[in-house]
């Protein structure tokens, strides 16, 4: 089994970061508290892609599921409606 | 390869050939948006190109120094641009009829997509991970990219216009259920509705849920029923009697 950074189950937030440059973080996921469920594997970091760069180090990259209720100030769905969203491990923060 | 311009090959600025004025968070994009929309109002370049988008004039223009640089053939081009309209959502639904009479498939389908998908023929090798997910009872999964338009190129073909759509990708994640009200779809109320933000290296195929009153029926009869819609997540597969109808109106209109 590899060893990774987080595993599924741990609650993580994602980093409320405003880099420059091309990132493939939502900003409506900044700042959130999620779960992780799933770990895909080591991937290509697209904000050193994106320039023309190798993309390495490789990045862990997690889905990680929200209530889709935390993520508004509105009621946006059922209470039991989520929102799965892939992330990459420099993204989160344990919480 | 062709590459099918999804974000991970670099930025994404085409959208804003679709449509110079989509909202960006991003005050680099915001300018280079004016910048667009200062050349539509001049509209010069447009003009002279009876009406060809900005972008698609550009990309002519880029194609041409390709060419006459010696990096890109025509037969290059043809060929890669042949490879990306051989897609369709007709690779994806044959898939999902296989899913549907073979469950040891439909299991491999879910633990690894892109292998399941290989022994089906699909090259997926354009993608950097197949992710398969099964709708159920309890549970309904819809697709989105907030971010610009990911999608399962090789799968699915191009996606639909509404998929890349400002208002889809904002309302997806914004009220789902709404969404799909939107797009004549009903999710009952004590459904799980999950929306997948398709937002970095996976691309998402959803297995919808085998129409009733097909228990009798071959992959090949099962293959009609399954749409895009249905394996986006915004919509279900048609039933038997939407087929038989689908196929009445077809013959009287020939």
């Amino acid at each position: 089994m590899e060893e990774t950074r987080y595993r599924v189950g741990d609650r993580v937030r994602i980093k409320e970061m405003y880099p420059d440059g091309h990132h493939r973080t939502t900003y409506f996921v900044k700042g959130k508290t999620g779960v992780v469920n799933r770990y895909f594997g080591k991937y290509k970091n697209p904000e050193n892609l994106a320039y023309g760069g190798d993309g390495l180090p490789l990045r862990e990259l997690y889905w990680v599921e929200f209530e889709i209720n935390d993520l508004w100030d509105h009621e946006a769905g059922k209470k039991q409606d989520k929102l799965y969203i892939e992330i990459y491990e420099h993204w989160l923060e344990p919480v | 390869m062709a590459h099918s311009h999804d974000h991970h090959n670099g930025g994404h600025v085409h959208h804003h050939g679709d449509h110079p004025h989509t909202y960006s968070q991003d005050p680099g994009a915001h300018n280079a948006r004016m910048q667009s929309d200062d050349a539509y109002r001049e509209g010069a370049v447009t003009q002279v190109e009876h009406d060809l988008d900005y972008y698609q004039v550009r990309m002519m223009a880029l194609m041409n120094v390709l060419r006459e640089k010696g990096l890109l053939t025509t037969d290059e081009m043809r060929r890669a641009v042949e490879e990306i309209y051989g897609q369709s959502p007709a690779i994806g639904s044959r898939i999902i009829a296989r899913a549907w009479v073979d469950e040891g498939f439909k299991e491999r389908l879910l633990a690894d997509a892109d292998a399941a998908c290989g022994e089906m023929g699909v090259d997926t090798t354009g993608i950097n991970r197949v992710v398969a997910l099964e709708n159920t009872d309890t549970t309904r999964y819809m697709v989105v990219c907030t971010l610009c338009s990911c999608y399962p190129r090789q799968i699915l073909g191009q996606p639909p216009t509404w998929y890349k759509s400002f208002p889809y990708r904002s309302k997806a994640v914004t009220d789902p259920r709404g969404t799909l009200k939107d797009m004549g779809f009903d999710a009952p109320d004590d459904v799980e509705l999950i929306v997948i933000d398709s937002n970095a290296d996976c691309r998402y195929l959803i297995i919808p849920q085998r129409p009733a009153g097909t228990e009798d029926w071959n992959e090949a009869q099962l293959f009609q029923l399954v749409t895009r819609d249905s394996m986006i997540g915004v919509g279900d597969p048609l039933t038997p009697e939407q087929l038989e109808e689908a196929m009445q109106a077809s013959e009287q209109a020939t």
